[in-house]
């Protein structure tokens, strides 16, 4: 086990350069100007424009920019944002507890429709509830998340008034962060009212950013419960005699799983790419709305080691869903 | 049980501030998060209408709602022959912000103005550069030219400063009513560079405005509550909060919800949904800003005044505009600036359509081809340049020019679009920055910034003449003449197409009263009130 384990740690080795040179190299390949895009309407004269260049480093040649950056990063320091002058890190660790509020959130809406719905479609298989639940699985997954969140806002927030239109609380409600985690806070401070504003807020984004993973875990788990269904074991325990509902929760379901947590885990990609546009619409704080602030700002240090520190984030959810995945299921260890 | 003391001071504060949430508060939801709260290190709109406009003032005011100058914490200031020296006297009994970070020992006095200044070019400051905070530009105060034009500031006692110049410049107490212009407070800057926490002065601001800053959740929220010593008198609301909401769906959606009171720029598409909300008022201003297109004016046949005026008479201006503005509308630009700023001409009146006329002399001129450029950026003053330069194409292509779109990234785009040999018409335009016509006149046409922001390497002597002249003036009623006449002189020689002067929008909730729409683009809730 450990000898695996470190397989797949040294593996990530070569993954994390690549992925150093692809954050440095996409913000140089963004089309603008950083200098300019700081300056505004106004623009620049010449003599400041290099002033400046020589003021940010980007006068040096490109593999010296590369070395230096690879270099601080290494000894942990990520940078100063360009434009609110704050430690990068200091940013990320801010507002990343809501980016994790929220996936987590929307991993939970998704886990709890998509799982139930999978395994009633495979036991039903064929039947009108198969063939629509399918189908709204495809439109979901090919849901544009910009379109559907605004169309929810615009349903039960504006129409219907069921839900907040954006936010993370209601503001009303005031306190320092202890964990950043607006439900847990709210329930250390014994804010009841507080923590039902939080749950709230949660619901129509968690739903948005949770629409694409749930289409995904309902098929998933659809198809390797009928691969299950079709296994000697259940066909031998409904020999036996055993309740329907006993063959299904207990035998077939728990194989079932296996491939349906690998999914989940790949998801954790998905839900920072969809916390992106989610956080946008819902003026959710976290680090997707802060990476897309930045790249219209052409803050390329905040947009470098954020990609980077997003991509770290991903990296350790694989390394645990891997080793998950071994602890499970022990044949892999051995490959 | 360090944790344990942590928590229970986080309960305490949780407790002592939850208590304020009966008091008058008005929600803002604004457009984005400030880049940080120091108004001299920032650009944006937004970061402005967060610090300068709520915590800090500054030695002269815009008038609520307009671009006229009036005393803020100069009572009043004397203006030598010369034009050369400012002496301004000081509101006394002006008290910085109490706060829990800060508690100021004395009043604001001359050190504060002196200091506000000159930590944004004095070297030596401690404060301009990297000590307090990391790549600092001081983009507005070199961005004004203020380098240029300001020889010293100095203390002549307690109460009074003395500004002097290296030359006449006018538009100099315009620029001090501008955002950058704020006064800060030495002592609170002194107070965090003996504690070595610098940095927090950008973070945890200390002014003389309206409002004090309360808290900040990053990309959140930001709370302020009433300068309860505020020199002009306690603002009638209790506490301010700007709900950070940067779609603008979300944020129509909002008021209309009342989740919050104010919220700026509505979508185009949103605004008949607003017009017909009876909760809600739709407010509209002509912006302090001009869309145009530069023809570069070196490079023949361009630099004939009849060419120019016929690319300009080819162009369907009406059917554009409608297109470009959609629902949200914007005043035809008749002049390079808008009818809400001094000295605007009335009788001046930019070229007709009239596409026969515009053939025949582009036919004689010879001109078969020409570049357009376009950006992908949505700005006040023209939504869609791309949808713009198509609408112009096929309008040209109508009297036997063909015009090829060029495009560029947005900062690409000016770059390359800024070069004096740049070819053909560049769409491009402006918002002002302090209310004065030597903003647009001089900013945008003057010969000094052909290769800066003169986007049509345009250097006309009468122009240049009149422009330099008002500047010099100290008198607005002489300014404002010689601002006409250069009125006149760039409606003859056409050296740009003039869009229009978008308007600028906010929804307001019907129980809100006294926010007034600002043509600074600026959005201030001082003398704002809120029935409950």
């Amino acid at each position: 086990m450990l000898r695996y384990l470190l397989n797949k740690i040294a593996l990530l080795i070569p993954t994390l350069v690549g992925i150093t040179i692809c954050a440095f190299a996409f913000v140089r390949l963004l089309p603008g100007d950083p200098i300019l895009a700081m300056a505004g309407e106004h623009g620049v004269a010449p003599a400041r424009y290099e002033e400046l260049k020589q003021q940010f480093g980007y006068n040096l040649p490109i593999w010296e920019q590369y070395a230096r950056y690879v270099g601080e990063v290494a000894t942990g320091d990520f940078g100063v944002s360009i434009s609110s002058k704050r430690p990068v890190l200091e940013e990320f660790k801010t507002l990343f507890p809501a980016t994790l509020e929220l996936s987590f959130f929307a991993m939970v809406f998704a886990m709890v429709i998509g799982i139930p719905a999978g395994i009633f479609a495979a036991v039903k298989r064929g039947s009108w509830f198969d063939q629509s639940l399918m189908g709204t699985a495809l439109v979901g997954y090919s849901m544009p998340i910009f379109w559907w969140g605004l169309l929810l806002i615009i349903f039960f927030s504006g129409y219907l008034g069921w839900t907040p239109v954006s936010g993370r609380i209601g503001l009303q409600f005031f306190f320092k962060p202890i964990t950043g985690f607006m439900t847990i806070d709210s329930l250390l401070y014994g804010k009841w009212d507080a923590f039902r504003s939080a749950l709230s807020h949660l619901v129509l984004p968690a739903i948005v950013l949770g629409t694409i993973p749930l289409a995904v875990i309902a098929r998933q788990t659809r198809s390797a419960m009928l691969e299950v269904l079709g296994e000697d074991y259940v066909r031998t325990a409904r020999a036996k005699g055993l309740s329907g509902a006993r063959v299904i929760g207990v035998h077939a379901l728990r194989n079932a799983l296996i491939p349906v947590v690998t999914t989940i885990g790949l998801q954790v990609g998905t839900l920072l790419a969809g916390a992106i546009l989610t956080e946008t619409i819902f003026a959710w704080p976290g680090i997707g709305k802060w990476m897309v602030d930045s790249i219209f700002k052409r803050d390329y240090v905040v947009v470098q080691s954020g990609l980077l520190l997003i991509a770290l984030i991903v990296m350790a959810v694989n390394l645990i869903v891997d080793v998950l995945y071994a602890v499970i299921n022990p044949r892999i260890r051995a490959a | 049980m360090k944790k344990t003391m942590t928590f229970a001071a986080a309960l305490l504060a949780a407790s002592v501030l939850s208590g304020m949430a009966s008091a008058k508060t008005l929600v803002y939801c604004s457009e984005a998060s400030p880049a940080n709260f120091d108004p001299g290190t920032t650009t944006g709109g937004n970061d402005f209408d967060a610090s300068s406009r709520t915590v800090y003032s500054r030695l002269v005011e815009f008038k609520h709602g307009g671009t006229e100058i009036e005393p803020g914490l100069a009572d009043k200031w004397e203006i030598s022959d010369d034009g050369l020296v400012y002496t301004f006297h000081l509101h006394p009994g002006v008290k910085f912000q109490t706060t829990d970070y800060f508690k100021p020992t004395r009043d604001l006095n001359a050190d504060d103005v002196v200091f506000s200044f000159d930590r944004q070019f004095n070297k030596q400051n401690p404060w301009n550069g990297d000590k307090y905070l990391p790549n600092l530009t001081w983009d507005y105060y070199t961005g004004m030219d203020m380098p240029k034009y300001v020889a010293k500031w100095e203390k002549v006692d307690d109460l009074t400063v003395k500004l002097t110049l290296t030359e006449p410049n006018a538009p100099m107490l315009a620029n001090l009513g501008m955002d950058f212009a704020s006064i800060v407070s030495k002592e609170y800057a002194d107070q965090l560079e003996k504690d070595g926490k610098m940095a927090d002065f950008s973070t945890k601001p200390i002014g003389t405005g309206p409002f004090q800053f309360v808290d900040y959740q990053l990309d959140a929220v930001i709370r302020y509550a009433a300068n309860p010593d505020y020199f002009k008198g306690k603002e009638k609301i209790d506490d301010l909060v700007f709900a950070i909401t940067p779609d603008a769906t979300a944020r129509i959606q909002k008021v209309l919800a009342g989740e919050c009171d104010v919220a700026p720029y509505p979508n185009p598409a949103d605004i008949a949904t607003i017009k017909a909300n009876k909760d809600v008022t739709l407010m509209d201003q002509a912006g302090l800003n001009i869309g145009y297109m530069s023809y570069n004016t070196t490079i023949p046949p361009l630099d004939k005044p009849e060419v120019r005026h016929a690319l300009n008479q080819a162009i369907d201006r009406e059917a554009l505009i409608k297109s470009l503005f959609q629902d949200a509308g914007a005043t035809p630009a008749e002049n390079l600036i808008p009818p809400t700023m001094w000295s605007w001409d009335k009788d001046v009146k930019t070229d007709a359509y009239n596409p026969e006329e515009a053939k025949k002399v582009l036919e004689a001129a010879g001109l078969k081809e020409i570049q357009l450029w376009a950006s992908d950026r949505v700005r006040p003053y023209n939504p869609n340049f791309q949808r713009a330069a198509e609408l112009i194409q096929a309008d040209w292509a109508k009297v036997g020019v063909k015009a090829t779109i060029v495009n560029y990234e947005w900062t690409k785009y000016r770059e390359e679009g800024k070069k004096k040999d740049r070819p053909g018409a560049f769409q491009i335009g402006w918002t002002g920055d302090n209310g004065d016509p030597d903003n647009f006149f001089a900013t945008l046409f003057a010969c000094s910034a052909i290769g800066v922001s003169n986007y049509s390497s345009w250097c006309d002597k009468d122009f240049e003449d009149l422009i330099q002249k008002a500047k010099k003036t100290s008198d607005q009623a002489e300014r404002s003449k010689l601002y006409e006449q250069a009125q006149v002189i760039f409606a003859k020689q056409a050296p740009a197409f003039l869009l229009a002067h978008s308007q600028v929008y906010a929804v307001v909730r019907n129980n809100v009263s006294g926010f007034k729409m600002d043509p600074l683009g600026i959005h201030r809730f001082d003398g704002v009130d809120k029935a409950e």
